[in-house]
């Protein structure tokens, strides 16, 4: 007996196919469609300032007479909070992955794979809750500052958010290394931890890479814990230990206050720009990597 | 006679409840080529990494009797399975040279071993390198990736890094499966060669090569050793019935 397609199935099948495809197709428009509307609203801001005024002005006094549009420490802060993180996050967050991914053993690895997941479920604000109450005093006790809300506290707490991103993506690439490597690792003399960082670890490094670049991702997004933890002043940061702010926080706590189409206004429009290109480079990056490790399977 | 290189003593090999190895006896002679054969799942494998404890990477293996490697019972509780590892290497079934350059992948084991010095990185390089054939095509890309390699390339490179480190048996799980027809009869060659230096245990199950390279075969099934002789005897004139049934091609 022929099998036949009734008219029926081929209308559902044309159907299903262009509902696909426009599914597909409006998260490209979406995204080119806000990016359009942040320069719309953000490039205006180059008739009150230079683009140079801007990226590397040292003062942000939005309402000042006349006011001054430099965000240079607000990238700063944005730089020294995520790097500050990163510094925290990438050896913690591979060495966990690769105790996850090679050492644990079995039963151990669920709980901990669980555990690190469970820290991406915490929102945001209660991380920069736990900051603000928790870690903030000691870090002023410990520290001797008038202040524990720094960018080294912010940096902590954001590092513990990058964490779950990282080593879960971290611990993928390792576990992913050919199984054959490990072998010949082993079979040449080479001890497990031998196994590990000359072979294991250099296969899975595109990966690594990828991770790493996730974490920061997140970090250098991340508005509502730094509003909470940095202490939010912005001048241009020296060490660690002295309060930033960040471009995130600055536009979520500025944008309420702004008159729409304003120079203030246009600013902040700007700074998502920054904002966006920043995160965009980032996550291209990591993307690369992830192309490359695929590449070597 | 040669005193035995590798001997197994009632080895009994088990995956949780299945038993894989049955009481193995074997005997392996220093300096010449020796085949395990037999059908697909008969423990010829298991076998070849039971004598450098590679199965003891597999959750849930347990071992049972003795193989000694010069003497040395490697399954003594105070055995130092690093330092046996690199007297007894491994080549495996597909090609797995390191995602590294050529000259890393060579370099891996003497700088582990930390005998780099002792040999010099050129001797080193030269040495292995001409030992499987591959100097006069490689010795001007030395720093390109293995990964760049042809598969029978890759696969003389993985014999080189074994050298490199100078084992005294060399292991080989089905060396040639992933090559075709001219590789295969260049790599063994190649283990023609070798055998003046080292001991070879060659899992195959190719009879014809095992009948072309090899001094003496071992014939198994079902996780037993049913026939352990002169290669040219067990081709000839087997003992066991199961044996010239099998490489008289009625099984297998």
């Amino acid at each position: 007996m022929r099998t036949t397609t009734t008219p029926l199935q081929r209308i559902w099948e044309f159907f299903v196919e262009k509902l696909i495809f426009l599914s597909g197709f409006t998260a490209i428009i979406f995204v080119v469609l806000l990016f359009l509307f942040l320069l719309k609203e953000g490039l205006a801001v180059f008739k009150t300032v230079s683009p140079q005024e801007f990226i590397a002005g040292k003062s942000w006094y939005p309402i000042s007479k006349p006011p001054q549009f430099g965000i240079l420490p607000l990238i700063l802060g944005s730089l020294a909070v995520t790097i500050g993180a990163a510094a925290i996050a990438v050896p913690f967050g591979v060495a966990s992955a690769v105790y996850i991914a090679e050492v644990a053993p079995p039963r151990l690895k669920e709980y901990l794979k669980v555990g690190i997941e469970l820290i991406a479920a915490i929102p945001s604000v209660v991380i920069g809750f736990i900051g603000m109450v928790a870690l903030a005093p000691i870090v002023a006790n410990v520290f001797d500052l008038p202040t524990g809300l720094t960018a080294l506290s912010a940096s902590l707490m954001l590092a513990l958010m990058a964490m779950p991103t990282t080593v879960s993506i971290a611990e993928d690439a390792i576990s992913g290394v050919p199984r054959e490597y490990k072998e010949a690792a082993l079979a040449l003399g080479a001890t497990h931890w031998q196994a590990i960082y000359r072979v294991i670890l250099r296969a899975a490094a595109p990966g690594i890479l990828a991770a790493v670049m996730l974490g920061i991702g997140r970090v250098i997004g991340e508005t509502m814990a730094v509003m909470m933890i940095t202490g939010n002043s912005a001048q241009i940061p020296h060490t660690l230990l002295q309060p930033v702010r960040t471009l995130t926080a600055t536009i979520a706590a500025e944008m309420g206050e702004t008159m729409r189409g304003s120079p203030h206004y246009t600013a902040l429009f700007a700074i998502g720009i920054v904002l966006f290109l920043i995160t965009f480079i980032v996550n291209f990056t990591a993307d690369l990597f992830l192309r490359r490790a695929e590449a070597r399977r | 006679m040669d005193q035995p290189i590798v001997q197994t003593r009632g080895l009994n090999l088990y995956y949780g409840d299945f038993q894989a190895l049955k009481d193995i006896n074997l005997s392996i002679k220093p300096r010449q080529i020796t085949a395990l054969i037999g059908p697909s799942g008969c423990g010829k494998s298991t076998l070849l990494r039971a004598i450098n404890r590679m199965n003891d990477l597999i959750a849930g293996v347990r071992v049972e009797g003795e193989v000694f490697i010069g003497g040395e019972n490697i399954y003594a509780p105070d055995m130092d399975i690093v330092a046996m590892r690199k007297r007894v290497g491994m080549v495996f079934q597909r090609p797995n040279p390191f995602p590294l350059s050529i000259k890393e992948n060579i370099t891996f084991g003497p700088i582990i071993h930390n005998t780099l010095k002792q040999e010099g990185l050129d001797n080193l390089l030269e040495r292995t390198l001409q030992a499987v054939m591959l100097w006069d095509t490689l010795k001007d890309r030395l720093n390109q990736s293995a990964l760049s390699l042809s598969l029978e390339q890759r696969q003389r490179l993985c014999i080189a890094r074994l050298l490199a480190v100078m084992p005294d048996v060399l292991l080989m799980d089905e060396p040639c499966s992933a090559l075709d027809p001219a590789a295969t009869q260049r790599i063994e060659e190649l283990l023609h060669e070798l055998k003046a230096q080292y001991t070879i245990i060659i899992v195959t199950h190719n009879m014809q090569q095992a009948a072309r390279v090899s001094a003496e075969c071992g014939f198994m099934l079902l996780g037993e050793l049913v026939e352990f002789s002169e290669t040219g005897q067990m081709f000839t004139n087997p003992t066991d019935q199961r044996t010239e049934d099998y490489i008289s091609g009625r099984y297998g």
